[in-house]
Formats: structure tokens, C-alpha cells, sequence
């Protein structure tokens, strides 16, 4: 196998590492030294050879370990993965969407051998090796999106079209930055996105909406959003909160470089074939602001973004009190100099740090 | 004075409006506590639907104030109970009993309103189709987003959920499915530091 899985956890003694391959392909989400909402999509057609936008579902040294941290929250709280009864079909949709993409992308882990409705899946990595029906649910262990989200990195919401409207009618949703499913199922595009401050003033949200209902099948988009978290937890779910809350009081000068990870989501579209509704990935990539500045331009750049990042944003996305303590470790790490454009890491063009 | 104009908020959260005499054929109307104000003063726009209506009143702590008044519109079908838990498998009959043509009015606080349009569109009638009128109090439904139970009647932020006993936050975010709003616990980066309960929008 190519990739080298990790045996890591995301939890309790947070064993999660990311090794130097990870770190430099990590999708840093700043494109210039500032930041503020925008729409931010572009097509997800490939990108740079071993980037994380390469393959249309990315595959990295955290897959196992992230789908023992997805059963063991499913077995703590069933909730977070539902289907409206009318989303069984795009649970198929996504299910073949997956199964196709990543045995034609990653071979060497993934086959997928297809007799008409009868269809071999194998999963190298997990040990998988299953023959079903596609579309006949009794041949699988649990519903189509489960089952296949059970074996695919990041979150999934699956969003029905109608009346020149998404709905949020399914989804699995164990690694996400702070919003629940089981209360947000069966919301329209703005009552879910409802929470989100400036945004909707901005008029984001509208023009996202209407770009999302245009997006064609084989033609997906992407973006990437970003938040904080403290210790890499991917269940920053507002149902735990009561008990991960608290670690966010636990930074201290001496471990905020190992503890605080900026948490970059790669969000991308696609467009469903029966049942036309959207399928919307939310991929989530952790790194401790103690590998993010091994990288001189981001260092930098990532001062100036959350030193000059507006308050409401800084509160919305839950770090306001520790931004003082952020901005002390980060600014270490800028020395002032300019910074090239784009998201790149540039390490052999961008001078190291002077300082 | 029954009305409150709540203060805009976010996109989630229910805007309510005044209810309006619409043809149709049926017209079951629910009601609690001071929503029957809302319900009378439909009767003063047309009485003459009230021949034609069923309405369900749950009186909650207004007792008998308004129930002879409401008896007065002589309703073809007039339901008096102890409590929305009691009146709902009557609500989902008369939901599963409606032709085309059924006009649904709800009124009176948040809760009833919600969870009776829950019912209404469980059975088939878009949201956007149900008329409702915010009267009397501003008390909200909560879902703790913790455990899941539900907690009647909150009148202040912060409160303590009626399940699991955590300190929760009252947010405008809200789900028609569930028919309440989100409790988040309030102390969970700094447990023990709850802010004293404030009544809500005094």
C-alpha cells in the first residue's frame, strides 16, 4: 500500500500526529494576509500531484483511525447519522458516487467489481470485502449512506433540491465544527446556516445558494472554511460540548504550540444522479500551530489573519478568549516580511524566518 | 395586552402574523391560553366561518376566561382539554380526517403553535400554508442539544433542563421538526460560572 496508515487517536491521550508529508500537503485556507467571508468556490477537477485536492475523495495516514473515531461516536449516539424517509435513493447515489471514485482513484486500496446489481466492494485498509444488491437495502448491514460513510473520511450531509431550495434531509456527521444534525434536519439552506453572523448582511449566502442549485453533475465544486480547536478532536459536536468545552481553558503558553490545531474543512459538491440532490462532503484536516509555522510563510500569515480577523468571527468561531495568547505564540513567527500570494507553502522560494 | 412584537432575529427562528378569515371548506383551529383572544377577534372579521370550524382550546392558567366567549362563536365542533399531551391524538384524527380545503389556525404561544404545525405538516400541509398569531406568554420550548429531552415552558436564560439538569443557554435557533428551540449548555468552557437567570426579552 502507498500510504502509510496511522494508529492514532482523537480522544482521550490525542495520539494524532501529522507527519511531515501531511503537513506540508495540509490545505491551508489563507490565500493572502487577511480574512473575511466570501462564496470561494472553484471547481474540484483534480489539483497539484499528492495535494489534497487531487482525488475527488482524499485518502491520508488518518483514514483508520478516523473510522474507529466515527464508530465509536456512533455507537455513543446513533443520532448522528439520519436519513429523511425520502433520501434513501441519494443515499445510493452517494453510496456509488464513493465506491466508484475511490477504487478508480486510489487502485491499490480500494476495488470495486460491478455484475449488473450485483456489486463486490473491497476496502483493503478496513478489511472489507462485501457483495450486495445496489438498491436493495436488505443486502447491507445498515442504510446505504451509513454504510458507506462508515468507510469515508469526513462528514456528509446529503441535501435535497426543491422548489429552488436545499434542504438538509441527511447526513453523517461525527467530525463537525459545532452544529447538530439531529436538530438541523429538515432545515432550508438559511435556517440551517441561520447561527452564522455577517454573513447573511453580506448577502454570502444567497449567492452561495444560487451557485449551489447551478452546480451539474460531473461537475463538482469545492471550498475550504476553518475554524480552531483545542487538542485534536474531531467530535466538536454541540451534543458533547458540555464535556469538550472545557479543554479550551487548558492552553497555556507552554502547550498552546502542541494543543491549539487550526481545523480547515474542505467542503466540495456534487450533484447526484437519481435522485438529484446534493452531496455535500465536509472533510476535515487538524494541525497544531506548532507544524503549521514549520512552514515560514504560513507562520507569518497566520498572525496577521487572526491578529486583524473581526471580533464577531473570532466569537463565532469560539477562540475570542484565547486569541491573546494565540497571537502571542504566533507572532514568534512573523517577522514582518512579505508573504507570496496564494495558499501554497512556497518552501523553496519564501525566505525562513528571520528572526 | 396579549401581543408581543418579538425583536428581529436570525433566519431560523419563527415569524408569526395575524390571523385572517381564508375561504375553505373546513377550518380547525388550535389554540392555547390567550390565543383565544386571536380566535375572537377572527370571529370579528367573519363569524360566519365558525359554522364550518372545529377549535381546540387547551386554556393552560386562563381557566374559564375565555371559554364561554369561544362556546359563543357556536363552532361546529368545540374541544376544551387539560393540556396539548391530552388533545394531540384528537389533532392527528382530524389532521388524518381533512379534505382539500382544510384552513389551519394556530394560536397562542410558542409551543402550542409549533408543535401543532409539526402536526399539520406531518400530514401533508406546507408550513407556509398554516396561519399563526403570537399571543400571550413569551415562554419558549427548549431542546436540550445535550440529552435530547425537552423542557416546557422556559421564561428564563439561562435555565436548568428538566432532564439532565445541565445550565443551558437559550438560543433563537430553531427546528420546526422538534418544534423548539436550542438549550446549549452555559458553562461548559468555565463549569460552575452560570450567569444569573434573566426573564426572557425583559
Amino acid at each position: 500500500m502507498t500510504i502509510q496508515f496511522n494508529e492514532e487517536t482523537f480522544r482521550d491521550d490525542y495520539s494524532f500526529r501529522n507527519s511531515d508529508w501531511a503537513i506540508k500537503r495540509f490545505p491551508f485556507p489563507f490565500h493572502e494576509d487577511s480574512y473575511m467571508y466570501s462564496v470561494n468556490m472553484e471547481q474540484h477537477r483534480g489539483g497539484p500531484e499528492g495535494s489534497v485536492y487531487e482525488k475527488r475523495f482524499d485518502v491520508d495516514e488518518h483514514y483508520v483511525s478516523e473510522m474507529r473515531d466515527r464508530a465509536i461516536v456512533l455507537a455513543d449516539d446513533p443520532l448522528r447519522c439520519q436519513s429523511l424517509p425520502h433520501m434513501t435513493l441519494a443515499g445510493w447515489d452517494t453510496l456509488e458516487l464513493i465506491m466508484v471514485s475511490k477504487s478508480e482513484d486510489y487502485p491499490d486500496l480500494f476495488e470495486l467489481h460491478r455484475d449488473g446489481d450485483r456489486w463486490r466492494w473491497i476496502n483493503k485498509p478496513m478489511g472489507i470485502d462485501h457483495t450486495f444488491t445496489f438498491l436493495d437495502e436488505t443486502t447491507l448491514p445498515c442504510g446505504p449512506l451509513e454504510y458507506i460513510t462508515r468507510q469515508a473520511q469526513g462528514d456528509y450531509a446529503v441535501l435535497d433540491q426543491r422548489n429552488d431550495m436545499l434542504y438538509m434531509d441527511a447526513g453523517m456527521i461525527t467530525t463537525q465544527a459545532d452544529w447538530s444534525l439531529d436538530f438541523d434536519i429538515g432545515m432550508d439552506f438559511f435556517e440551517w446556516h441561520a447561527p452564522v453572523p455577517l454573513a447573511h448582511e453580506m448577502g454570502i449566502f444567497k449567492r452561495a445558494l444560487k451557485f449551489l442549485l447551478n452546480v451539474q453533475q460531473g461537475a463538482p465544486a469545492r471550498r475550504l472554511n476553518w475554524t480552531m480547536t483545542v487538542n485534536p478532536l474531531l467530535d466538536t459536536s454541540p451534543e458533547n460540548y458540555h464535556k469538550w468545552g472545557v479543554q479550551k481553558s487548558t492552553l497555556t503558553p507552554q502547550n498552546i504550540g502542541s494543543k491549539q490545531h487550526l481545523r480547515v474543512e474542505l467542503q466540495t459538491f456534487y450533484r447526484l444522479p437519481r435522485s438529484n440532490a446534493l452531496l455535500f462532503p465536509i472533510r476535515c484536516y487538524l494541525i497544531a500551530f506548532q507544524d503549521i509555522v514549520t512552514i515560514p510563510k504560513w507562520g507569518r500569515r497566520l498572525h496577521r489573519v487572526i491578529r486583524d480577523l473581526p471580533e464577531e468571527l473570532a466569537t463565532y468561531k469560539g477562540f475570542i478568549d484565547n486569541r491573546p495568547m494565540m497571537l502571542d505564540y504566533l507572532s514568534q513567527y512573523d517577522d514582518g516580511l512579505p508573504t507570496s500570494p496564494g495558499v501554497w507553502p512556497d518552501l523553496d522560494t519564501e525566505p525562513p524566518l528571520q528572526k | 395586552m396579549s401581543k408581543f412584537q418579538f425583536p428581529e432575529s436570525i433566519r431560523s427562528r419563527p415569524v408569526y402574523g395575524t390571523l385572517e378569515p381564508r375561504p375553505g371548506k373546513a377550518h380547525l383551529m388550535i389554540a392555547d391560553a390567550e390565543g383565544a383572544e386571536a380566535l375572537l377577534d377572527l370571529a370579528a372579521q367573519d363569524a360566519a366561518i365558525f359554522r364550518a370550524a372545529h377549535i381546540i382550546y387547551i386554556p393552560k392558567d386562563t381557566g374559564d376566561t375565555y371559554v364561554d366567549r369561544l362556546k359563543a362563536l357556536e363552532p361546529a365542533q368545540f374541544y376544551v382539554g387539560p393540556t396539548y399531551e391530552a388533545s394531540v391524538q384528537r389533532i392527528r384524527r382530524v389532521l388524518s380526517d381533512a379534505h382539500m380545503g382544510l384552513q389551519v389556525y394556530l394560536a397562542g404561544t410558542e409551543g402550542l403553535m409549533g408543535q401543532a404545525q409539526n402536526e399539520a405538516m406531518t400530514a401533508g400541509i406546507p408550513h407556509s400554508a398554516i396561519q399563526t398569531e403570537h399571543r400571550g406568554s413569551v415562554a419558549r420550548r427548549m431542546q436540550c442539544v445535550h440529552c435530547k429531552g425537552i423542557t416546557e415552558d422556559v421564561m428564563t436564560d439561562p435555565f436548568v433542563c428538566s432532564h439532565c439538569g445541565l445550565n443551558l443557554f437559550v438560543r433563537d435557533h430553531y427546528s420546526r421538526r422538534l418544534a423548539a428551540f436550542q438549550g446549549v449548555c452555559v458553562d461548559a468552557e468555565d463549569p460552575g460560572n452560570v450567569p444569573e437567570p434573566v426573564e426572557l426579552y425583559k
